[in-house]
């Protein structure tokens, strides 16, 4: 396991050490003609992130709700959606389509409109973290279902079994790996969503804090807002990636 | 590999001790086919087919790939149903009726990686709602009888080519229906361990008498295995000629195959399958 973390920290490293270094000694902030506050080095970010600790880990805080209630509510309807997709043919024809085109709908620009109906507080962050996290979970769950062996399907048949139970013992596990793959895709982009929520109107959260560090010029507590969102969305792709291990034993 | 050597060995013991017929087994159930037609859309697969297979009698069935075999074994089984003519299984002229008489091993053994062996074997137990404990005693006794014993809590990646079938077979006999309709099981075999696998499944079959319908493209397997062979034609399949086995489910394989009444009898299939493929 060490091996495998070995290269990509040292490239890390290395940014991160280029980066201290040309911050630090005013070389960035020479070649854009700007103030050297405006380009803060990686030291000053982590200090930031000290002094701030609690600022920044109460708006956290907020954020990390939007997120995983967000998310949790798309993963149960988009799961459900998949399910319902899978076993009706008819409404498959007739809604498939149009999820996929609803792609090209730039769910972001709506948030405005979002923060119009439904104010300043959580409900319109959830509702695009949940529309954003929405499809790939229902994408991947529904190719793992569609990905059953039909031949599985037969032997299932001829082994008595009942469609319930064709579906909780062959096609239920073939689609959780699936569905653990939509699912790792959704929680790293609820994150972006829950920010962009928070930047068309909000009294709390990473993206709030953000958009008043921006306006009082405090970058490095920017960038350590930006740090802290990486975290959560890294954190929460780990958890499921650690979940995944534990229950698809079989790959 | 080694494992495999092994247990054929264990097969070989039991076949030497003559187990005795099954007392357990289904009744024996007659299958009947007549005048069957088949098409999908426009493509003719089956064309007036008569075929009899006895109450625990084994019918094989060899022809040229995509005549149409596999879909015989699937109206046979209930999973379709004929465009013209009858299916009868028992007497049961109906899909449902068929599907409960009927267990189809596919080609592959599709056994699922998320179960072990025997919760794989015990798949129709549990689907009729046995209890997980009580379904893994029933086929763990298949298990010890068919020279599985040991192998009960393995993964299905964990065993061989041969293993995996012989559970994927135990699967299909655990489900208890008279009738078994087995897809080129041993397809996906090399040569050698496809050769012991025969043994092993005449041995089965000796000690849990069922009426067996098998499609192979093996003539010899067909021949060893068979009490009659069918070698159908290309598609739309019909029967080009029907050959009564010298020696079904000789104990001792090799010595049944080099007869030289198998080998008289394997030349005239051979010459047939040719006629039927032009």
């Amino acid at each position: 396991m060490s091996r495998r973390w070995l290269l990509p920290a040292l490239v890390l490293a290395t940014m991160v050490g280029a980066w201290q270094v040309a911050a630090s000694s005013g070389a960035i902030a020479a070649t854009l003609r700007l103030e050297d506050f405006l380009v803060p080095a990686p030291s000053e970010i982590a200090a930031s992130l000290w002094e701030n600790r609690s600022l920044l880990a109460d708006n956290a805080w907020v954020t990390l709700q939007e997120v995983l209630l967000g998310f949790g509510f798309a993963l149960v309807v988009g799961l459900g959606a998949a399910v319902a997709l899978h076993l009706s043919e008819t409404l498959r024809r007739a809604t498939y389509p149009l999820i996929v085109a609803s792609q090209t709908v730039p769910i972001i620009v709506i948030a405005p409109i979002l923060v119009v109906w439904f104010g300043y507080g959580i409900g319109p962050k959830l509702a695009i973290v949940a529309l954003i996290c929405f499809f790939p979970i229902v994408v991947n769950t529904l190719d793992g279902l569609r990905s059953v062996d039909p031949d599985a399907t037969k032997m299932m048949r001829t082994l008595d079994a009942s469609r319930w139970q064709t579906f909780r013992r062959v096609e239920a596990p073939t689609a959780l790996p699936y569905a653990f793959s939509g699912a790792k895709i959704a929680v790293a982009v609820a994150v972006i969503g829950a920010v962009f929520g928070e930047w068309a109107g909000s009294d709390s959260g990473l993206g709030h804090l953000m958009l008043l560090d921006n306006a009082q010029l405090e970058t490095a507590r920017l960038f350590a807002s930006v740090v802290v969102l990486s975290a959560i969305a890294i954190a929460l792709f780990g958890l499921l990636a650690l979940a995944e291990r534990r229950i698809v034993t079989w790959r | 590999m080694r494992q495999d050597t092994k247990m054929s060995a264990e097969a070989r013991e039991f076949v030497a001790e003559g187990a005795s017929p099954a007392t357990e087994g289904p009744p024996g159930v007659a299958v009947s086919i007549r005048g069957l037609g088949h098409s999908y859309g426009e493509l003719r697969t089956i064309e007036r087919l008569d075929l009899e297979a006895p109450a625990h009698g084994v019918l094989g069935l060899v022809g040229p790939s995509g005549c149409g075999k596999s879909t015989l074994l699937e109206l046979i089984s209930g999973l379709q149903e004929p465009v013209a003519g009858e299916v009868e299984v028992g007497g049961a002229g109906d899909p449902r009726g068929r599907l409960t008489r009927c267990a189809y091993m596919p080609q592959r053994d599709l056994l699922l990686p998320w179960l072990s062996a025997i919760d794989n074997a015990a798949l129709a137990l549990r689907n009729r709602g046995a209890r997980r404990r009580a379904a893994r005693r029933e086929a763990g006794r298949l298990f010890e009888r068919f020279g599985l014993a040991g192998f009960e809590g393995a993964a299905p990646a964990e065993l061989s080519g041969g293993m995996r079938q012989r559970v994927a077979f135990l699967r299909t006999l655990v489900a208890g229906k008279p009738v078994l309709a087995l897809d080129e099981p041993f397809a996906s075999l090399d040569a050698i361990t496809r050769a012991e696998m025969q043994e092993w499944l005449a041995a089965a079959l000796r000690a849990d008498p069922r009426t067996v319908v098998l499609v192979t493209h093996d003539v010899e397997e067909a021949l060893y295995l068979s009490d009659r062979v069918a070698v159908l034609s290309a598609r739309p399949a019909r029967v080009v000629e029907e050959l009564q086995a010298p020696s079904p489910r000789a104990p001792d394989r090799d010595a049944a195959v080099t007869d030289p009444g198998f080998v008289a009898v394997r030349e005239r299939a051979m010459l047939a399958l040719r006629g039927g493929a032009g």
